[in-house]
């Protein structure tokens, strides 16, 4: 059979009434054909989830009807009535999330959740249920079928949970498979696994896969053909290869320009006085093991890191590495079991009450939400105020500064009295900025702190935090689990893994000429990195 | 599992300790009674030898180590009224309060938690409203009132269930229903934010996508993971079961241990009240335990944690 597998003529999704624009999707028309990849990009709002969402059948009720028509197998997937939708939802078509651990039930055995969806859509028998789930786990790689059958997601780590999701996906042996945002909640390497995992099924299962992303890496990495949406409109669709090389719009040029590459940052600046020396940092937790064994987690062994002023270091690491738990310690928010902090040529670890507290104020921190991390009842030139009034400051000059660092961080001074749900994302990470430069620290940790940003929103931060660096000369620990974002602001990075520091280089030498294993591998990992240096090697698109 | 029970089990004979002492403290200290048993008009040396031979005359730190002693070594003496073991006495009443406490808590889970579950699927719909409004009805209700309207409406008016006493199904309808009322619209409440609150998960949608019919993903998918709170309420409630009881049980004259509370409290049977507080108190803790221990039934997470 030929012909395309599944098509959206003219779909919008209507908004309800008072939304700040009338449709989610609007008019959006594209067609998906069987053994290909489509991926459909865009930014927060662009419509794209909506989308794949409307295609199960699983728009938010308290929406609007969806109006025109997704054909698949000759059924119009927004008109048949539920009996026949969940007929066909998990055999014919199916989904995989962004959130894997939670959208694994955790009441249930993973095994049986797998093996739920076969009971439901074919006869077989329970063992024969039983082995068709333990060829999947097989297939989806995930480590010791057997025993990971009875493990509960929460004793799963979120690659190996996604895995489950794609071996649930995968259990009737779907036409086309609905991914959104697959692999944004995973580590990189895990990434990469999954990315590879989702090719080989194509290739061997023809599947057809609806691939939902906002990272062009990941579009660079497996798709066959690519569509870029916009406040719900379709802005460009093509082969993969010409929009990555050649888009047309302006819009994906705008976003292409925005990815953030290895890019590393020239060595040569000069640097002030030492401003952070930890040594012989250590922290362990005790936790237990998937079957109940006692288990000692070294989250930080014998770490030392140093710092001065107008620098930057990178803290590099996939999840449990322990960058967080190090920053957590350099701030005092986690109390090391052993080893020293020194900050500006005093012991930070020490201190008590008082002198703590005036230490405190001169290590800041920049959170990876900016949704949660202000007060949602605070206007944004008090939350920026706020600091410095606790640390003394006259309430005119207090405000007064407030107002010239809402200004400095590229916001108009004059909405100081404004909620922080007035702003975008984007806006609240830059007032979480000129809060933790409120105070004039001397070191300011950004922890993950454009990781939830869109890629344009991203670069402009990155940015500011760089503009900001060369007018305050502070130092800056940098965390971060992306190697691209990593190499455009890094003087030095840190390569972290288990707890450990692996390899510490200058930037440029460190994705010049790394040294370590894990480094390499990690450099690998990172999606779209051959894209702007030659052809592609992938495989073709036919099954 | 061993460090994690011996601190339940501690916690019980700690709670169980401390109502104890409750008891005795309050009694003790809110009048005498052997003037209350025998009238104020009692000649002084009968009081005198009455209060002998209750050893009601050593001092009150003498008469509570050898009430904590008796307790301990599961004597509960005789009752100051008519000498009958405290047990004898405790244990014909208790059948019947049992009789009545399962069937309103039975018929409060299979109303409430229905109820609750449509109103969920039903948000902000009329039937949402119309089973939210019930049960705002149900827990302001007082039962003496409810108790005493269906008295008034099926056994005056309509003349068709009677009004007090026990023994056949008909003898139990208006007690039960007016018991569970309560429970029932607390349920009810519960098990709706409950099921709200699940219904928004990722994996409700996950199931949705695989294909699993509605009445299924409610079921089966959304509330074995609503249910520890509801749980939660359910051991709450067990109190007010009991509260309820002694209130139900006077108003339609069921001869069970709440009335007998009543009773012997009026009477400062002593003994009696003493051994009441402490059959409640077990039966309270040990509904604490159950609900722990289905907590670890129905979530493994906190089944490991439990390890």
């Amino acid at each position: 059979m030929t012909g395309s597998l599944l098509q959206i003529d003219n779909l919008s999704v209507p908004l309800p009434k008072g939304a700040d624009r009338p449709f989610a999707v609007q008019d959006l028309s594209l067609t998906l054909n069987r053994s290909e990849i489509l991926c459909i990009v865009g930014e927060t709002g662009s419509g794209k989830s909506l989308t794949a969402l409307a295609a199960m059948g699983l728009l938010p009720k308290n929406l609007p009807r969806a109006t025109g028509r997704i054909a698949f197998e000759g059924t119009d997937l927004l008109q048949i009535p539920e009996a026949e939708r969940m007929h066909l939802s998990g055999r014919r078509l199916a989904m995989v999330f962004q959130e894997p651990i939670a959208s694994l039930n955790p009441v249930y055995r993973v095994g049986d959740q797998v093996a739920e969806v076969i009971g439901l859509h074919s006869d077989l028998s329970a063992a024969q249920i039983r082995q068709r789930v333990l060829d999947l786990f097989t297939e989806v790689r995930l480590p010791d079928p057997q025993a990971l059958m009875r493990a509960y997601p929460h004793q799963l780590s979120g690659g190996q949970c996604q895995r489950v999701m794609i071996a649930t996906a995968l259990a009737m042996d779907p036409a086309l498979l609905i991914a959104d945002e697959p692999t944004t909640a995973l580590d990189v390497t895990t990434q990469a696994q999954i990315l590879q995992l989702m090719l080989d099924l194509r290739r061997q299962h023809g599947t057809g896969i609806l691939f939902i992303t906002h990272d062009f890496g990941v579009v660079a990495e497996i798709a066959d053909r690519v569509a870029v949406m916009r406040h719900g409109q379709l802005v460009e669709i093509g082969p993969a290869a010409q929009i990555l090389r050649d888009p047309q719009a302006d819009y994906t040029r705008q976003l292409i320009a925005a990815v953030p590459r290895l890019d590393p940052r020239p060595p040569g600046r000069s640097f002030g006085a030492a401003v952070l020396a930890a040594t012989g940092l250590t922290k362990t937790y005790h936790t237990r093991t998937l079957f109940g064994a006692s288990r000692r987690v070294e989250a930080l062994s014998k770490v030392d890191i140093s710092l001065r002023r107008g620098e930057t270091l990178g803290l590099v690491g996939e999840s449990g590495s322990g960058k967080s738990t190090l920053a957590q310690c350099v701030i005092r928010l986690v109390q090391p079991d052993k080893g020293d902090v020194v900050i500006d040529g005093g012991t930070f670890t020490g201190l008590r009450g008082r002198a703590l507290r005036e230490a405190r104020r001169r290590v800041q921190i920049v959170f990876q939400d900016p949704y949660t991390a202000l007060d949602p009842r605070q206007p944004i030139g008090r939350a920026v105020a706020e600091g410095p009034l606790i640390h003394g400051l006259p309430r005119a000059e207090a405000w007064a500064r407030a107002l010239d660092l809402i200004a400095a961080v590229g916001l108009d001074p004059a909405s100081a009295k404004r909620f922080p749900h007035e702003f975008s994302g984007g806006q609240r990470q830059r007032v979480c900025i000129a809060r933790a430069l409120a105070v004039r620290p001397d070191l300011l940790i950004a922890d993950e702190s454009v990781s939830a940003l869109d890629v344009s929103v991203q670069l402009q931060v990155l940015e500011l935090l760089a503009e900001m660096q060369q007018q305050f000369q502070f130092g800056m620990l940098f965390i971060t689990h992306d190697l691209r974002v990593a190499s455009r602001i890094c003087d030095r990075i840190a390569v972290m893994r288990r707890g450990r520091i692996v390899e510490e280089q200058a930037t440029q030498t460190l994705f010049a000429d790394p040294k370590d294993p894990y480094t390499r591998d990690l450099l690998a990992a990172v999606p779209g990195r051959d894209w702007r240096d030659g052809p592609r090697h992938k495989e073709p698109a036919d099954g | 599992m061993t460090r994690f029970w011996l601190i339940k089990f501690a916690r019980t004979v700690l709670t169980l300790w401390f109502v104890v002492t409750f008891a005795f403290v309050v009694l003790r200290t809110s009048g005498d009674p052997v003037v209350a048993l025998l009238g104020a008009d009692a000649m002084p040396d009968e009081i005198e030898h009455f209060r002998e031979l209750w050893g009601l005359d050593q001092p009150l730190f003498v008469q509570y180590l050898s009430y904590i002693g008796q307790m301990a070594t599961g004597q509960f003496g005789v009752s100051l009224r008519d000498s009958r073991p405290v047990m004898d006495i405790i244990l014909e009443r208790l059948p019947a309060t049992v009789q009545l406490g399962l069937a309103a808590f039975a018929l409060a889970a299979l109303v409430g938690i229905p109820a609750g579950i449509l109103a969920a699927l039903r948000r902000g719909g009329w039937l949402d409203r119309a089973i939210m409004a019930l049960a705002v009805f149900g827990f302001a209700l007082p039962n003496f009132f409810l108790g005493i309207l269906l008295i008034l409406l099926f056994s005056l008016t309509w003349q068709i269930l009677p009004s007090s006493g026990s023994g056949t199904f008909r003898h139990l309808i208006m007690p039960a229903v007016t018991l569970a009322t309560f429970t029932a619209g607390t349920l009810a409440r519960f098990t709706r934010s409950a099921m709200l609150e699940v219904l928004e998960r990722p994996y409700m949608r996950a199931a949705a996508a695989k294909g699993v019919p509605a009445w299924k993903r409610v079921l089966l998918h959304a509330l074995p993971n609503a249910a520890i709170p509801i749980v939660t309420v359910i051991g709450l409630n067990l109190g007010q079961l009991v509260a309820g009881a002694i209130v139900v049980e006077t108003v339609f004259a069921w001869p069970g241990i709440g009335r007998l509370l009543v009773i012997a409290v009026s009477q400062r049977d002593l003994a009696v009240v003493q051994g009441l507080v402490l059959v409640i108190a077990v039966t309270m803790v040990l509904a604490n335990l159950m609900v722990d221990l289905l907590y670890g039934v129905l979530d493994p997470r906190i089944r490991e944690a439990a390890r």
